[in-house]
């Protein structure tokens, strides 16, 4: 497994290459880019921030939990730190397996729960103003209180 | 006994601060804390009822006791990853509740 929290641009093409083997029937890859508006908004930049040790941490629990869970055989999980401008990669999860419905779910799997669980936050700046993104709220066993 | 509390996200600009100190009477939980942490700060309550907390590095429950030494974390729903349509008003940067702009 490849995860990783980096503050430059991701190597997206040296970890698809990379990831590739003679027993893989499918590479699935998502490249989560900076949109350049949130309805409607225009987006100038991102900054993300994270609760670095506690991210990578998470990252790395949920790559191994994927291989389990999926059968895949082998998962990197990239995520970048500090000012991104539209276009640029801010999340870079690529999924190899022997067959490809496993690579699709385990990608989109990887994605969902990130989003969701990984100390990660950004703030968007806009042409007209500054917010910090709203999250979605925290799943049942993470959120304060039901634990 | 004394605990480390680290600010993430918007919580940076409530607390004017990315870490405190604080001291607690021993046995005192997550709940405990987070009492204090709340009545130190004003126009909170929006993003207050959506925290997690995580202690050492682990989400952790409002009953989880705390020892000395403890690395306490607040952290807003998170938002990595890309694309996400939906803002919070009480979210904003550099509200009048915590005065000016902050960016």
């Amino acid at each position: 497994m490849r995860v990783e929290i980096l503050d430059a641009v991701l190597p997206t093409a040296v970890v698809m290459e990379e990831m590739k083997a003679g027993a893989d029937g499918a590479v699935c890859v998502f490249d989560g880019i900076v949109r350049n508006n949130t309805r409607g908004r225009e987006t100038l930049y991102l900054d993300y921030e994270a609760y670095r040790e506690m991210a990578l941490t998470q990252m790395q629990g949920l790559a191994a939990e994927a291989v389990a869970k999926f059968g895949v055989r082998e998962v990197a999980l990239l995520h970048r730190l500090g000012r991104l401008y539209v276009g640029e990669t801010s999340v870079l999860i690529v999924v190899a397996s022997a067959h490809r419905g496993a690579a699709f779910d385990a990608c989109r799997w990887l994605i969902d729960t990130l989003k969701k669980q990984v100390p990660i936050w950004k703030k968007e700046t806009f042409v007209d103003g500054v917010i910090w993104a709203d999250g979605e709220p925290f799943p049942a066993d993470v959120a304060l209180g039901k634990a | 006994m004394r605990v480390h509390v680290l600010y993430f996200g918007v919580l940076r600009a409530f607390f004017k601060n990315e870490r405190d100190l604080v001291d607690l009477e021993p046995g005192t939980d997550v709940a405990g804390l987070m009492k204090v942490l709340r009545g130190r700060v004003e126009g909170i309550a929006g993003v207050w009822g959506s925290l997690a907390v995580a202690v050492n590095r682990e989400y952790a429950g409002v009953s989880t006791v705390l020892q000395d030494g403890d690395e306490v974390a607040l952290l807003p729903p998170v938002s990595g990853g890309c694309g996400h349509p939906n803002h919070r008003k009480s979210a904003m940067i550099g509200a009048r509740s915590f005065g000016g702009d902050t960016v």
